[in-house]
C-alpha cells in the first residue's frame, strides 16, 4: 500500500512539478471560470435589477449554476487533460512499462483533478463574493453533495474520453475539449428541465447534471431539499461510472493487443 | 534460472505477422543482442517483453516472473530505455528521476539521484530542463532513468541511435563497465553493428518476425566466412544462407 501511494504521488508531483515550472498552465486553469463569472455575474445582474424582488433568487441560481457547472467542467478536464500531457510530451511508453497499475493511474489523474478543479473553482467563487456579493456556500451543507455528484459526472466522463483516445489515439482529444459542453445544454444548468421538450426531458433526466441542478433551484428558491434529485443523480452517477470502467478496462486491454500503447499520436 | 524465457512467441495484427513464433533465452548476467532491420520484430519484441503489447501466442517469463498473469512485478525489477520515448521536456533532470524513483519505489532517492549523478557525469544537468538537452545529453538521462530502479534487466532499444562516434563510444563503454560491476543482464535491440559486436555474447538475427540465426559475434562471422559483424546482417537481410556464403 505504502508503495502504491508512492507510486500515485510519483505522478502527481510530476504534474505538480509541470504547474510549477509553466505558469501559462496555472493561469489557464482559472482563466475561463473566472471569464465566464464576470459575464453571467453582469448578466445576472441587469436582469435581477429589472425584476425587483425575484433579483436575489435570480442571482444565487445563476451564480450558482455557473459555478456548479464549472465543478463538472474542471474535475472532467483536470483529468483527462492530465492523461493527455503524458502523450504529448511521449511519456505514456515509460509510464506504462514502469510498475504503475492502471488503477493507480486513475487515482493519480483524479488527484490532479481535484487540484485543478480547486485552483480553476476557488478564484472564481472569490470572485463572485466579492464582486456581486454572492456567497456560493449560502446554499448550505448540501452544496457539498451537489458539488460531488458533478465531479463525478466530470470524471466518468473523462474516463469515457480517455478509453476512446485509447481506442482511436490522438485524433479523439477534441472529444475532451467538446463532451461537455456538447451536454451542457442537456443539464439543466440555467433553466428547469420542464422548459424541453418531453423527448428531451428524459434524455435529460439520464444525466446527474439535470438532476442536480433541479435540486440547486429547489434550495435557493423554495429552500427545500430535494432528496430524491440527489438520489437519481448519485445512482445515476454509479451507473454511468460503472459503463466508464468498464470500457476504459476493455479499452486499455485492446489497446495493449493492438499495439496502441506504444504510439499513441495522431 | 534465465533473466529472460521466450517460447514460442507471435504477435500477429490482423493479416500481418510481426513476430512468428520465436524462441530464445537471455541468461542472467549476459548481453544479447538483438539484430534486424527496420520491420524485422525487434521493437514488438521488446514491446511484448516489457508487457506493453500483449502477444498472440506463446509465453514470457522475464525475472522468472510470468509476464501473463504477473508482469508488475517483473516490471519492478526491470527497466528500458529508447530514444525514442521521450522524458517529460519542462521537468529539470533532478525532478525527471525524482518521478521515476517514486514510480519505481526507491529509497533514498535523492542519494540516488546523486549516485547517478557521479556514474554518469549529470551533476552539470540536474537543475536543466529535460528539453534543452542535446541528444547526447538526453540519452545520458535516459540511461539514468533507466537505471535508478538499480534494475537486474535492462531492455534498451537502440541506445545510441543519433549519437555522435564520440557520445556513443563513451555510452557503450559505460554500459560494459556498468554490467561487468552490477551484473545486469542486458538485451541491446540496435542497427549498430559495432556496438552489438563489442557489447554482446549473443546475438539474435532476426528476420521478417522470425530469428533466423544466433551465436556469438566470432561464431556468426565464422558461418558466414565475414570479418565484419556489418556483412553478416547484410547477408541476412538478403537472403543469403550462411552455406551459399560459404561456397562464394
Amino acid at each position: 500500500m505504502t508503495q502504491s501511494f508512492g507510486r500515485v504521488w510519483g505522478l502527481v508531483y510530476r504534474h505538480l512539478t509541470l504547474f510549477r515550472r509553466s505558469w501559462p498552465r496555472l493561469l489557464d486553469l482559472a482563466y475561463w471560470p473566472i471569464l465566464q463569472m464576470l459575464i453571467w455575474g453582469f448578466t445576472s445582474q441587469f436582469f435581477a435589477s429589472r425584476i425587483g424582488n425575484h433579483g436575489v433568487v435570480t442571482v444565487g441560481l445563476i451564480l450558482g449554476g455557473v459555478l456548479l457547472w464549472e465543478t463538472a467542467l474542471r474535475s472532467h478536464l483536470g483529468f483527462a487533460v492530465t492523461f493527455m500531457e503524458e502523450i504529448w510530451s511521449r511519456n505514456l511508453g515509460h509510464i506504462f512499462v514502469s510498475p504503475l497499475r492502471p488503477w493507480e493511474l486513475i487515482a493519480a489523474l483524479l488527484t490532479m483533478s481535484g487540484f485543478r478543479m480547486a485552483i480553476g473553482v476557488i478564484p472564481a467563487a472569490i470572485l463572485a463574493a466579492t464582486l456581486y456579493h454572492y456567497n456560493v456556500l449560502s446554499v448550505g451543507p448540501i452544496l457539498i453533495l451537489f458539488a460531488a455528484n458533478l465531479i463525478f459526472m466530470g470524471w466518468w466522463i473523462a474516463l469515457g474520453c480517455i478509453s476512446l483516445i485509447l481506442s482511436q489515439g490522438g485524433g479523439a482529444e477534441s472529444l475532451v475539449w467538446s463532451m461537455l459542453f456538447g451536454l451542457s445544454p442537456l443539464a439543466a444548468v440555467y433553466y428547469p428541465v420542464s422548459v424541453m421538450p418531453w423527448w428531451l426531458q428524459k434524455l435529460a433526466l439520464c444525466l446527474p447534471a439535470a438532476h442536480v441542478f433541479e435540486g440547486l433551484r429547489a434550495a435557493v428558491s423554495q429552500g427545500i431539499i430535494r432528496w430524491d434529485h440527489l438520489a437519481w443523480a448519485a445512482g445515476l452517477n454509479i451507473l454511468w461510472m460503472s459503463a466508464a470502467i468498464a470500457l476504459f478496462t476493455q479499452q486499455f486491454h485492446a489497446a495493449r493487443r493492438n499495439g496502441a500503447l506504444m504510439n499513441i499520436g495522431e | 534460472m534465465h533473466a529472460i524465457e521466450v517460447n514460442q512467441l507471435t504477435k500477429r495484427y490482423r493479416a500481418a505477422l510481426a513476430v512468428d513464433a520465436i524462441s530464445f533465452v537471455v541468461p542472467k548476467g549476459e548481453t544479447v543482442g538483438l539484430l534486424g532491420g527496420n520491420g524485422a520484430g525487434k521493437t514488438t519484441t521488446i514491446a511484448m517483453l516489457l508487457g506493453l503489447l500483449v502477444p498472440t501466442s506463446g509465453r514470457i517469463h522475464v525475472l522468472g516472473h510470468d509476464m501473463a498473469k504477473d508482469r508488475f512485478a517483473a516490471l519492478a525489477r526491470l527497466n528500458f530505455s529508447s530514444p525514442y520515448v521521450a522524458l517529460p521536456q519542462r521537468l529539470t533532470v533532478a525532478e525527471n528521476l525524482r518521478v521515476y524513483a517514486h514510480l519505481y519505489s526507491v529509497r533514498h532517492i535523492e542519494q540516488r539521484i546523486r549516485d547517478l549523478a557521479d556514474e554518469l557525469d549529470l551533476h552539470g544537468l540536474l537543475s536543466r530542463p529535460a528539453g534543452q538537452l542535446s541528444a547526447g545529453q538526453k540519452t545520458r538521462v535516459a540511461l539514468a532513468k533507466s537505471l535508478i530502479n538499480k534494475p537486474e534487466l535492462l531492455l534498451l532499444d537502440e541506445p545510441t541511435a543519433s549519437l555522435d562516434p564520440d557520445t556513443g563510444d563513451m555510452v557503450r563503454s559505460w554500459l560494459e563497465r556498468y554490467r561487468a560491476e552490477s551484473g545486469c543482464t542486458i538485451l541491446l535491440a540496435s542497427h549498430n553493428m559495432d556496438e552489438v559486436a563489442r557489447l554482446c555474447g549473443t546475438v539474435l538475427m532476426m528476420k521478417q518476425g522470425r530469428i533466423v540465426d544466433r551465436g556469438t559475434p566470432p561464431e556468426l562471422l565464422e558461418r558466414y566466412n565475414r570479418t565484419d559483424l556489418e556483412d553478416v546482417f547484410l547477408d541476412i537481410a538478403r537472403s543469403r544462407q550462411a552455406e551459399t556464403v560459404h561456397a562464394e
